[in-house]
Parts: structure tokens; C-alpha cells; sequence
């Protein structure tokens, strides 16, 4: 036997393992091929604080889905997958004690921030408390369950969460005690603004100044007037990827200040590789017959709706909502979004596909499950009976282009119906919160809800209830003014079936959204899809229904 | 009566300047000689080609832009306010969709019609189904209107604040031209955008009087201020001239008081800079009020005016280019047209005109 003669055979071993190794593991061959090089995203605008416990929009949420972890985390993946919890930060999903009061977390080891400290259980505790001293959009509405939350809410500056948040150095754990049973805790944990933060950031919004990343990727620029841009975490090991993947691209470059316009152009020469804003209707045609590989598609769990002050003339009248919700055509609303590929009418406060959804329209010719056409005649007569023909209406909506638009078309409904309508188009950075407050007397405005979450609540309980309403307040989400007590007490029964029997629950909230529905608050127009225009060079692009789409996922190589 | 008024012939006029015989000549000098200035004005007006010709364009567009509601009634069949996006109409043998649903590739997009250079949506519809063409003349008539009416409030503005601060003097005339510095220090655009977003936002109330914030009464008195100074400022220089001229004084030494000395001697010479001044203020006033709207700060949906189309075209440019283009060339022509007789009504009526016409 010669050397040669060993060798052959091992080498052809060696081969067929190599091989065999390859194709046991396709993906991580060729991830590997594809790591490296620059995601170019482009916007409009920056979207505010960059403060984890303050930014409450989409376009920072999906920034900060790749830069930060909370102790759970939505999984980083596609399709109905990408509304599963998992654990992040924390070892594993802990199972509820106490009849759902008590979690129990165990914090990985070895996590680090991305200066170099290892993430404790005081960060954790210090991570809560901070929410409530810096003022947390959702502190009170979400995190408002922890024992100890009610004196944070009266005395922000002194909030310790005794009793609420307990750390625990030598197990590594965190203790939450809640005062109620709360089956969306865990979707609560896993948003922005739980992400844990060092213990020592500073109790005030960071405003552009970065938080410390546990993430793949930290922020090391961020002007809101010209780039924000994002580099590998030295310190971050994947842990998890459900949780957090460790991410393509080494460097992320976010340019703000484009127009819509500018950044389809952009796109389309390959100087970008995503635009956050929605593309211009007059480029769509163009762009669905040019660059039909370059758009996704993509399911979008929102709303676009009027909502009507009912507190206040000429929609403290039922007929006369009821009037405008037959005489609104929803295919014209389609047509302004940029036609029926792009959106689907809807009539009810869920959006299509979501939990608890039930097709429900009765604003139309022969009402039953979907919205069909208009019925002009029956809004009509709605509209002799209620009494209100001749009263003067203001329609509130921001100058973003199919707002204005969408804005304009309800203008018209209502005259149509015989009110004297005008329409007030005002900047989109103060359109939200003017509307909400009730001493701007805003009578009926245009607006959109996007999901925090999966869970009915959040639309139903959120936008609708009693608790949301907050008269002379900017942050009063219960735009309408809405406020029926027995139907307050049907969503609170149904948060605490979802503890112990979510399916029960999904069905009593499709009873509510029916309900609510029929007392039309509001004019539902439609339920819009998410449209991502990409460069031809982007790879591996992954939509998730919670942040769209995932940087961390993408490849330009 | 000033001497700086005087229709004085030139020597082309005098020699007959190839009219005829040389009596005939003297004769029409001699008329001419014998009428007022403001004859001798209108006459020299009726003479300018470009001017006349400037004249009829602009009537033209004054009588299309009356008859909106007669077209949109007639013609069009459409209400221009009423948004129809889901409306059709019937070209031909043809059903058509007014919005249409672009169905190449993916099949993204609705665009509206395109021009059909027929009655009905004759320029096409705009995005939110209505016809172009309709809301153009609709949008003229506000467009004409608002600097119709801001240039009457400017030019009154200006000639009574320049001539009661030339004929005055004094302190008058120290806080007065002050003022109107103030004013002229902003930029204009700056100071008309900055009043309108205040009033649009809130409307006006002076005392009883509550102006909406949509009405159009709001870039008539914005438009109108904001020009004062740009016409106030040449009148209280040729008032102050006028009231160290030796008529005036030899006026004062009679002893006839200021106020006939203001209404026979001085204002009717400032008429004439106000009449010149009116057809450019009318121009220029029409671009401000086109910027205002199409800003979103000047006239207020549903009302429209070229500008506020020129703005719904802007998110077509790709695909109906038509409804900005429609507006835009309405402004180009009306303020070309205004310009040409403002510079035939300057020919005719300033006498500094009167001399670059004689040497011509």
C-alpha cells in the first residue's frame, strides 16, 4: 500500500463530508457568501427620538428591531412566524405564576451592551423604571399593570417599582408582579420600548443620541437632517437567531431628506436599496411593468379611517354617521391609495386577516360580509332623518399626498350628503395629536392605526375605549371621543378570557368589533398592504408582519 | 394742472410722421394739442398693437372664465367640486373608467383619464376624477378675482399712505416711510407665506367681522399688504417732488389751502404712476397668489385656483402631466398679457415713456 493509495480514499472521504456538510447546511454556505457590504436606506424624514422608551413610529421600530433586545422578542423570520414571541434576552419564555401575576426571567449570560458592560438584572429594573420617569407614550397604558406602577404615574421622578420589578443578582433573574392577569405582556415586552437599556442612561429623553446596543448593529451617526448610520456591535454574539440574528450587511446608511419621488429614482439606479416612504402614485404604474422582481408585496395589519368626534354636532348624531358611512364609496378611497392591488375596502375597526377578525359590512348595497357599493339613496334619507343637512363640517387631514387626497374625497361625500363641508389640510407633523385633543373641536379627520401588536386589543381597546379618551389632552387615541360603558365592560371581560383562553377571546372580540361597528365611530375606509421597493441587488428579503422589513436579514451581496 | 402731464407731440408727430399731407398733419397736431392727457393717453394706448392685442387675450380669458358654470353644466356635465373617482364616461362606442387601473406588470397604480380633447374632460381628469378643464375656468375666476381685488387694495393702500406721507412730511412722513422699510425688509414671499399660515390656520377677526379662514378674502388682504411698500415708496417720492414744485408753491403763496392743493395739484398727477402700476401689480399679484396656493396657504379646497390645480398636477407629472401643464400655461399667458399692457399703459401714460417713444 502506497501513500497515494491512503490518501485517495481519505481525500475522496474528506470530499463526500465536505459535501455531505454543505448539503446539511445550504443556507449557512451560502450566508456566508453573502455577508459584508452596505444597506442603503433612504426616507423622507427622520421620525423623532431615537430613544427606545420614546419613538412610537414604524420607521424607527424597524431600526431598533435590529439594534436592541428586550428579555422577548418577536421572532426575526417571515410570515405568520413573525408574530410568535420568543425568548431574548431572557433564557427561555417563563410560564405564568400566580394566576398570571408573576413572570419569572432568567437572564442569558455573557449578553453585552455595546459598551462593553454585561447586561444585569439592575438593567432590567432600571430599564421600567426609566419608562415611567421619561414618560413613556404606553407607560401608563401598557406597563401600568406592575405593582408599583400607579405611584410611577403620580411621582415620575421618585418611581422605584418596589415590589413590581425585582432583581435578582445571584439567580440572574427578574421578577415582574403584576396587579391583573395580562395576556399581552409578553407582546408588551416585546416592543422598543422594553428594550433593555444600561442602568445608567441618562433619565430624559436621548432625543438623537443613541441608546447602548445589544444588538448586531449600533448606531454611530445620527443626524435627523442628513444620515443616520449603523455599524456592527463589537460585543454582540448570536445567542439566538429567532431572537436576533447576527445580520448580513456590515454597515447600514439611513440618508433622510429625499422626496418620495426621488427615492423611486434612487431605487431604480441602484444609489439605494429600500425607501421607507410609500412610492408616489404616478410612479406606480411604471414601476410595477419595470421593476416587477424589485417589489414585495406584503400583508399590513392596519387601518385607514375617518374618525368622527362623537361628542360634538353634527356626529353626536347616529344617523348622520351612519349616513356618511353608506355614502363613502371605498373603492374611490382604493383608487386615491393606488387601486385595489395596494389596499381592500373595509368597513370594521380589525383589519382584514387579523385575530378576531369576522367580515363584517353593513355600510353597504346589500350589506353581509364585504363591502360592495355605496348605498347613496339610504344614506340620504339617514341624512333627512338625523337633521343635520346644512351643518357646517371641517375634515382635518395632514398634508402627507394621499391623506390630503383622501381628505378631499371625504370633503366631497359630505357635501354630496349636504353638509357644508371645507377641508383643513395641516402639517403631518402636528395632524395626530391635533386631532386628538378636544379642545381643537376637530369635528371628523383623517388618520391611520398600524398594529402594535397582534392582538385585537389593540385596535378595539386601544382606539376605542373608554380609558383612551382623555378630553384636552394631546395624547387622547380615542379619537372619536368614544365612550360606551357596557362596551367597556364586554373588553374587559374579554382581556381577561385571553389569559386563560385566547381562542374564546378572539371570537367575543369579532362579537365587539361588530358591535362597534354598528355604532360607527368612525368611517373604516380601507386596509392598505405594505409595498417595499428594493434595488436589484438586495437579497434575502424577509417581511415580517411586526417590523417589515428586517435588516438584519437582507444581503446586498 | 402739472406740465409733467402734458401730452407733448413729438417731432415725428409734428412732421406727420408719414400720415399724410402736412396740413392734415398740423390739424392732428393741433388736436392733439388741444385734448386732455388722459385722452392723448388712451389714444397712444389704442395705438400699441401689443397692447390691444394683449387687451383682447385678456378678455377672452375673462369671458371663458365667466362662463365656468355654463360649461361645467353644458359642456363638461360635471360638478369640477365633486370628486368622481369612480365615475365613467362613454367616448364613442366606448365605456371608459374615469380613474383607470394601470393593468401592465403587477398591476399597481390607477391614473386618471387624459385628455380627450372632447367635451367631457376635454384636458382629462385631475386625481381626484374631476375635469380638468372645468376646474381651470372655475380656478381662473378665483385666480382673476384675487389679484383683481389685491391689486385695488395695494394701489389704494399705497397712494394714500405715499401721498399723505409726501405732502405731510414731517414726523408723518418719518413714521410712515419707516414703516413701509419694515415691510420692505422682509422677503415677500417669506412675509405672504408667514401671514398665511397664521390666518389660514385661524381665519380673521377684526372686531364684529369674522373672516373663515377658507375665504378669499384672506390672500386678497395678504396679497394686497404685502405689495404696499413695492408701490407706496415711488408715489411719496413723487409726491414729495411734486410738493416742492413751483405750481404748488406758487399755489401755497396764493394761499390756497393744502387740501385743494392735494386733490387739484397733486393726486391727479399720481394717477397716472398708479394707473401704470396697475396691470404689473395685477401680474405679479397673480404669480404670488399661484406660489400661495400652490403651497397649500392660498386659496382653500374645495375652491380652486390655478395655482391650487398646478398643485393636484404635481403628483401626476408622471402620468397626466396635463393638469399642471393646463394652469400653468393659463398663468404664463394672462400675466404675459397683463405685462404687455402694462408696458403699453406705461408707454401711453408716463411721460419718461413718452420720451423713449419720441426718440424711437
Amino acid at each position: 500500500m502506497t501513500l497515494r493509495h491512503w490518501l485517495r480514499p481519505a481525500g475522496l472521504a474528506l470530499l463526500a463530508l465536505t459535501g455531505m456538510a454543505a448539503l446539511a447546511r445550504p443556507g449557512a454556505a451560502q450566508a456566508a457568501d453573502h455577508t459584508g457590504g452596505t444597506l442603503r436606506l433612504t426616507s423622507a424624514t427622520a421620525t423623532g427620538s431615537i430613544d427606545p422608551g420614546i419613538n412610537y413610529t414604524v420607521q424607527f421600530w424597524q431600526v431598533l428591531f435590529v439594534t436592541n433586545d428586550g428579555l422577548v422578542a418577536f421572532d426575526h423570520t417571515a410570515g405568520a412566524a413573525s408574530n410568535d414571541i420568543v425568548a431574548d434576552l431572557a433564557t427561555s419564555i417563563p410560564k405564568p405564576e400566580d394566576g398570571g401575576k408573576t413572570y419569572v426571567f432568567t437572564l442569558r449570560k455573557g449578553i453585552k451592551f455595546s459598551t462593553g458592560a454585561e447586561v444585569t438584572p439592575d438593567d432590567v429594573v432600571a430599564t421600567f423604571r426609566r419608562l415611567f420617569k421619561i414618560s413613556s407614550p404606553n407607560a401608563a397604558s401598557w406597563y401600568n399593570v406592575i405593582v408599583g406602577a400607579d405611584a410611577c404615574l403620580k411621582t415620575p421622578a421618585t418611581c422605584t417599582l418596589a415590589g413590581g420589578v425585582v432583581a435578582d443578582d445571584k439567580a440572574n433573574t427578574v421578577t415582574f408582579h403584576l396587579t391583573e392577569p395580562d395576556a399581552e405582556f409578553f407582546d408588551k415586552l416585546a416592543t422598543p420600548f422594553a428594550d433593555i437599556l444600561p442602568a445608567d442612561t441618562p433619565t430624559k429623553d436621548l432625543g438623537t443620541i443613541p441608546a447602548a446596543a445589544t444588538g448586531p448593529y449600533m448606531i454611530t451617526t445620527n443626524d435627523p437632517q442628513k444620515e443616520m448610520i449603523l455599524k456592527r456591535n463589537p460585543y454582540f454574539k448570536q445567542w439566538s437567531a429567532e431572537a436576533q440574528p447576527a445580520g448580513y450587511v456590515d454597515e447600514i446608511d439611513y440618508s433622510f431628506g429625499l422626496t418620495p419621488e426621488d427615492e423611486v429614482t434612487a431605487v431604480e439606479n441602484g444609489e439605494q436599496d429600500f425607501m421607507f416612504d410609500n412610492p408616489p402614485t404616478d410612479r406606480l404604474g411604471q414601476m410595477s411593468q419595470k421593476y416587477t422582481k424589485q417589489i414585495h408585496l406584503e400583508p399590513l395589519f392596519a387601518i385607514f379611517y375617518a374618525a368622527m368626534n362623537v361628542n360634538m354636532a353634527p356626529f353626536d348624531n347616529k344617523d348622520a354617521r351612519l349616513a356618511v358611512n353608506y355614502a363613502f364609496n371605498r373603492r374611490s378611497a382604493v383608487n386615491i391609495w393606488g387601486g385595489p392591488r395596494l389596499a381592500v375596502p373595509n368597513c370594521q375597526i380589525l383589519p382584514p386577516g387579523f385575530p378576531g377578525y369576522k367580515p363584517y359590512c353593513p355600510y353597504t348595497k346589500n350589506p353581509g360580509a364585504h363591502w360592495t357599493a355605496p348605498d347613496m339613496a339610504k344614506a340620504k334619507a339617514l341624512m333627512k332623518s338625523s337633521g343635520q343637512i346644512g351643518q357646517k363640517v371641517t375634515v382635518i387631514a395632514s398634508d402627507r399626498s394621499s391623506m390630503a387626497q383622501l381628505g378631499t374625497y371625504l370633503t366631497s361625500v359630505l357635501n354630496e350628503l349636504g353638509f357644508k363641508a371645507t377641508l383643513k389640510v395641516i402639517s403631518g407633523n402636528i395632524q395626530f395629536t391635533y386631532i386628538q385633543n378636544t379642545k381643537n373641536n376637530v369635528q371628523i379627520s383623517v388618520t391611520d392605526w398600524y398594529q402594535d401588536y397582534p392582538a385585537p386589543s389593540d385596535f378595539i381597546n386601544v382606539l376605542l375605549s373608554c380609558g383612551s379618551f382623555h378630553p384636552g389632552s394631546d395624547a387622547s387615541i380615542n379619537i372619536s371621543g368614544f365612550c360606551d360603558k357596557s362596551i367597556d365592560a364586554q373588553i374587559n371581560k374579554n382581556l381577561k378570557t385571553a389569559v386563560t383562553d385566547p381562542a374564546a377571546a378572539n371570537a367575543e372580540w369579532a362579537v365587539l368589533d361588530h358591535e362597534l361597528t354598528d355604532q360607527a365611530p368612525w368611517v373604516t375606509m380601507f386596509t392598505p398592504k405594505q409595498l417595499d421597493f428594493v434595488s436589484s441587488r438586495l437579497g434575502n428579503y424577509t417581511y415580517s408582519d411586526q417590523f417589515h422589513m428586517i435588516f438584519s436579514k437582507v444581503w446586498v451581496h | 394742472m402739472s406740465d409733467s402731464v402734458i401730452d407733448t407731440p413729438t417731432p415725428a408727430d409734428l412732421s406727420g410722421g408719414g400720415m399724410g399731407e402736412p396740413g392734415e398733419a398740423m390739424a392732428a397736431a393741433r388736436t392733439r394739442a388741444t385734448e386732455g392727457p388722459w385722452r392723448a393717453g388712451l389714444r397712444k394706448l389704442m395705438r400699441d398693437r401689443t397692447a390691444m392685442g394683449a387687451v383682447v387675450v385678456l378678455i377672452l380669458i375673462i369671458l371663458a372664465c365667466v362662463a365656468a358654470p355654463w360649461y361645467a353644466q353644458h359642456v363638461s356635465q360635471s360638478d369640477p367640486f365633486q370628486s368622481n373617482l369612480d365615475g365613467q364616461i362613454t367616448i364613442g362606442k366606448n365605456t371608459l373608467d374615469i380613474m383607470q387601473a394601470d393593468t401592465g406588470g403587477l398591476g399597481l397604480g390607477v391614473t386618471p383619464i387624459g385628455p380627450t380633447w372632447r367635451g367631457q374632460y376635454f384636458l382629462g381628469a385631475d386625481d381626484q376624477g374631476r375635469d380638468v378643464m372645468a376646474r381651470m375656468l372655475y380656478g381662473g375666476r378665483n385666480s382673476l378675482i384675487i389679484s383683481f381685488a389685491s391689486t385695488v387694495i395695494c394701489l389704494v393702500l399705497a397712494a394714500l399712505v405715499g401721498t399723505v406721507a409726501g405732502f405731510l412730511g414731517g414726523w408723518v412722513d418719518t413714521i410712515l416711510a419707516r414703516l413701509l422699510d419694515v415691510l420692505w425688509a422682509f422677503p415677500i414671499y417669506l412675509l405672504a407665506i408667514s401671514l398665511s399660515i397664521v390666518l389660514i390656520s385661524k381665519g380673521l377677526q377684526i372686531g364684529p367681522i369674522n373672516i373663515p379662514s377658507n375665504s378669499l378674502l384672506i390672500p386678497i388682504a395678504i396679497i394686497g399688504v404685502v405689495y404696499v411698500p413695492y408701490v407706496a415708496r415711488p408715489i411719496r417720492g413723487q409726491v414729495l417732488s411734486l410738493a416742492r414744485s413751483d405750481f404748488v408753491l406758487a399755489a401755497r403763496c396764493l394761499g390756497v389751502p393744502s387740501s385743494r392743493i392735494l386733490f387739484r395739484d397733486i393726486l391727479p398727477n399720481v394717477t397716472t404712476t398708479i394707473i401704470v402700476f396697475a396691470p404689473l401689480m395685477m401680474a405679479l399679484n397673480m404669480l404670488t397668489e399661484s406660489a400661495l396656493s400652490f403651497l397649500s396657504i392660498g386659496v382653500q379646497p374645495p375652491s380652486a385656483s390655478w395655482g391650487t390645480i398646478i398643485q393636484d398636477g404635481e403628483d401626476l407629472l408622471y402620468t397626466q402631466p396635463m393638469v399642471a401643464i393646463a394652469p400653468g400655461l393659463a398663468i404664463i399667458v394672462t400675466v404675459l398679457a397683463l405685462n404687455f399692457l402694462g408696458d403699453g399703459v406705461r408707454d401711453a401714460f408716463d411721460p419718461r415713456a413718452k420720451l423713449r417713444v419720441g426718440k424711437g
